[in-house]
Formats: C-alpha cells, structure tokens, sequence
C-alpha cells in the first residue's frame, strides 16, 4: 500500500468537515484497502467513519425503513424488520461476498464498492475507469463478466453488487451529506451509465457521504419476491447475471405491480419501469414474464465472450419471475434456484 | 503539487503512527502501528501469533479469518489502527491449556485437513458460525462457510466436523 495517514472522526458533522480533495472514507474497508494492496487506489488520507452513529435499522414514521449506511450488510440481512418485510433484499444481501466479509462490509460501502473487471484491477495495462483516456483492454478481451446493456466504448464493466439490485428494485432513495448540505437521490440516479466517463461510478460528489438509505413501504412485494443469481460457482463469486423480481396481486390473482432489476449486466443495477408496466393486470405466465424480459434485454449487445449472458438473462428473468408468484421462500440462499444439489457429498 | 500529494510525502517521512489499546485472546496490548498495518500483519509480525494465516492478503480465501468482538472477519483487510477497544480472538486462544476447543477435537477426529494451512481460519470461522447461530442443516453450514477455501479439498470432512459441533450446539 502507499503511505497514507489515516485520521477518526467522531461525529458526522466532524468526518465532514476532515474532509479534504484526495481523502477516501473508510468503514468496513473490504474493498477500499483491497484496492490500495492493488495500487489501484491511492488516497494520501484515510478518514475512519466507523464511530459516527450511522448504524442504525428501524422503521420510518412513513411506513417504510430507515437503513443506516454504517449498519453492517450481515446485521441487515440478519434483521427481523429486514427478513419479514424486504425478504428480497435480504436473499439478495445473502448472495454476495462470504459471511466474513458481509460481517465487515457495510450498506453504504456496497453501494460504493468498484468494478471487478480484471483490467481495472491490473495497473499494468490501460482502463478508462482507473486511468481515464488510457483505453478499454476488456473491449475485444476477457469479457466473459462483462456488460450488454449500457455499455460505451469507453468501459464495459459491471456493478458487482447484489445488494443494490434488490435497492434498486425496492425504489430505494439514497440520502447523503455534505458540508454543503444534504441531499436525497432516487436509487435508479444514483449509479451511472459509463458514457465517456467511466471514472465516475456513481453521481456522489466529493466529500459526499451517505448516510442512510430509506426503503419505501413495500409490504405488498414482501409475500412474492425472489433474487436469482446465477454464477461460476455456488457460493463466494461474482454474478453472472442475476434478477431481483417482486410481484404485487389483486383479490382475483392477476398482477397488480410487478419490479424487476438486473445485476451483473450494466455499469449500474438495470431496471426497466415500462418492462414492469408490461405486466400491470396481467396473470403471471411463462409468456407474460417473457415479455418483461424481452423488453428488459432490448438493445442488448455482447462482446462475443459474454454471448451468452443475453439469452442467460432472459431465462433468469423468466425464472426468477416464476419463482416469485410462487411465493417468498424464506429459507437459507442456497437453496434457492438453480443450485446443485449437494446433499450427497458429505 | 496538490494538497493530496503534500500529504502522501508526509506520510513517507514521518508514518502516520497509531497508539492503540486491544485485547488479543483475554490479553490487553497496548502498542503503537503504522497506519497501514493490518490487524493480520500485527498478529504475525508483531505478536508472533502466527497461527492466524495468510493466504491472498485480498479477502478471497478465508485463512486469515479471527473474531473481533465476537463476530468473524478477514484480518487482512481490517487496519490494526481501526481496533481500538477490540477483543480479538484467533486460533491461539482457543484450547484451554492443553485441552483443545471443540472445534478443534472435531476437526482431528474427521480428518478435516490434509495440508492445515487453512485450518486455523476454518475453525475461527466455524467459531463464528456458531456464534451467529443461522444455520440448522448441513447445507447451511456449508453455504455459511463457503468463506474459506481449502485447495486440498477437504471439504466433505470440513462440513462435517463444524456440523457436529455447530449442529448440535444449537439442539442444547
């Protein structure tokens, strides 16, 4: 790692103002300081936040819940107030990392976490993300992670999260400070598109730092929902392509709403407000989920490696959505679907 | 040169050094680190408590796993400045005197390891299973360990030393 100092605060109020241009928040760490080992990020300045208060879980006045962006991804997955009335963000949560580094990791660090394309992550070689103007190597190369929907020229990167698709799902809004104020950012606003600056994950500005995420009432979702992930292995790796899918019905079984958000196929969490509509009064059936998911996936375009992640996400989309009508399965997120089963081995 | 790069040159010539209070294994420690030390660095490197692996330093394989206050976490990706007021428990602290964990009986008594190298976080891992008190199935105990990697392969074994002892824990 570079040499860097490293300073607590002890109030939020006090972390804003330690903050100078070239200084890095640290929380949970789990990513920040992996990419310091690498030499890919280089703060002068580490400003622990770790003490500030943001932890909290609870119900809003507004029927919704307030998360707090320093309360830690496995104390929220883990949360009864999680667990019964946003089941989907809980399954989601489950998926990702290992139980250690969810343990360490926090809300607002996920959201914050960059890319795992190889390419950023190697200094040796080009990446408009990490050296901007230096080029894509991922474009024409290993690009079996990579995205094909929202893609430019300049970066074809993913989002790594699993949790933010469940957020961007749910309607999530983002709240943030600065020593300028605050401000409350839709989740669908918050992640970017990589357009011509790929450097800029997210519309937070410097010095910005969040402090909760604020859940809407969603307790007509928490009955059907269902995350589908689908990766190289059956724990502990990256998506391929994953679906966070709720559904809401009327007395008469048809669909009221319906969300549906992608992971492991964009720069940001994908979500199509016009492919839900799609299935407003409709009964759910393999041929109405199709139609969400052909409407999600237009205008998607792959890089030859990633050929497969189109009709991939396609399935996926129609599945999870199918298991979501099912009904919410509040068990361990192995078994969800689409795992092997394991029983026999040990 | 910009304010960042003031800083970084600060930085190299007088380290940002830390004063820090911790408890390691029921053991107060009061010492003074770099800011840049990791929590698995101190341990090994300072401390001689070398029984705490580690494998990637990148919070991929697991080896390096402790508890700090009770949870389990990747030492490697954790500053030893960011401990202050922890009590960190790793492998060491375990047995009492000669009288090994139970984790640690169930792990000789299933052969549970070929090489040993990522043991001893499989067992702080195990630890921390337990501690969290989630799983209630085999399968769960393997999804809720898939945090460490053992590249000799002695899953099957692994699975089923921290079942026996996490399992029947929670039945008491």
């Amino acid at each position: 790692m570079n040499p860097f100092t490293l300073v607590a605060s002890a109030s939020l109020e006090q972390a804003l103002s330690d903050f100078t241009p070239g200084s890095q928040w640290i929380a949970g760490g789990t990513n920040v300081l992996d990419l310091m080992k690498e030499g890919v990020a280089r703060p002068a300045r580490l400003i622990d936040i770790t003490r500030l208060g943001l932890d909290r879980i609870e119900a809003d006045e507004c029927g919704g819940l307030h998360l707090g962006a320093l309360a830690h991804n496995a104390d929220t997955a883990w949360h009864p107030l999680v667990r019964e009335g946003y089941p989907l963000l809980a399954a989601a949560i489950l998926a990702g990392a290992s139980p250690q580094l969810r343990n360490m990791a926090t809300n607002g660090g996920n959201m914050l976490q960059r890319t795992r394309c190889v390419y950023f992550y190697d200094i040796g070689v080009p990446c408009n993300k990490r050296a901007p103007g230096s080029g894509c190597p991922a474009i024409g190369g290993l690009s079996r992670q990579h995205a094909v929907l929202g893609a430019s020229d300049h970066c074809i990167a993913t989002h790594p999260s699993d949790m933010c698709v469940a957020l961007a799902a749910l309607g999530a809004v983002v709240h943030v400070r600065s020593a300028r104020g605050a401000r409350a950012i839709a989740f669908a606003d918050f992640h970017r598109l990589p357009g011509d600056e790929p450097q800029r994950d997210s519309t937070l500005g410097e010095g910005e730092l969040i402090t909760h995420i604020e859940l809407p009432p969603a307790r007509e979702f928490a009955a059907h929902s269902a995350y589908l992930k689908v990766r190289d292995r059956a724990s502990y790796a990256f998506a391929l392509v994953s679906v966070a899918a709720a559904l809401a019905f009327d007395e008469a079984g048809g669909i009221r709403a319906a969300r549906v958000a992608l992971g492991g196929v964009a720069h940001k969490p994908w979500r199509s407000t016009e492919a839900e509509a799609l299935l407003t009064g409709r009964q759910p059936s393999h041929e109405n989920f199709a139609l969400v998911a052909d409407q999600l996936l237009r205008g998607a375009t792959s890089q030859g490696r990633n050929d497969f992640k189109i009709p991939m996400a396609h399935r996926a989309i129609v599945r999870a959505l199918a298991t979501a009508a099912a009904g919410t399965a509040l068990t361990a997120p192995n078994d969800g679907p689409g795992r092997p089963d394991l029983k026999d081995i040990a | 040169m910009t304010d960042s790069m003031n800083e970084a040159a600060c930085a190299r010539r007088a380290p940002s050094r830390h004063l820090l209070c911790l408890r390691i294994n029921g053991t107060p420690h009061a010492l003074e680190v770099e800011a840049w030390v990791s929590l698995l660095d101190l341990l090994r490197d300072r401390l001689g408590l070398t029984g705490t692996k580690k494998g990637c330093d990148h919070g991929q394989c697991g080896a390096c796993t402790v508890l700090v206050d009770g949870r389990r976490i990747n030492a490697c990706l954790r500053l030893a400045a960011m401990c202050e007021d922890a009590e960190v428990t790793t492998i060491e602290g375990l047995a009492r005197g000669d009288e090994l964990h139970p984790l640690q009986r169930a792990f000789v008594a299933h052969d549970a390891l070929q090489c040993g190298y990522c043991t001893p976080g499989q067992i702080c891992s195990a630890l921390g299973l337990q501690n969290e008190g989630q799983a209630t199935t085999l399968d769960e105990v393997r999804e809720l360990m898939s945090g460490n990697l053992c590249r000799c392969g002695a899953y099957p074994q692994i699975a089923a030393a921290v079942s026996e002892v996490v399992l029947q824990a929670r039945e008491r």
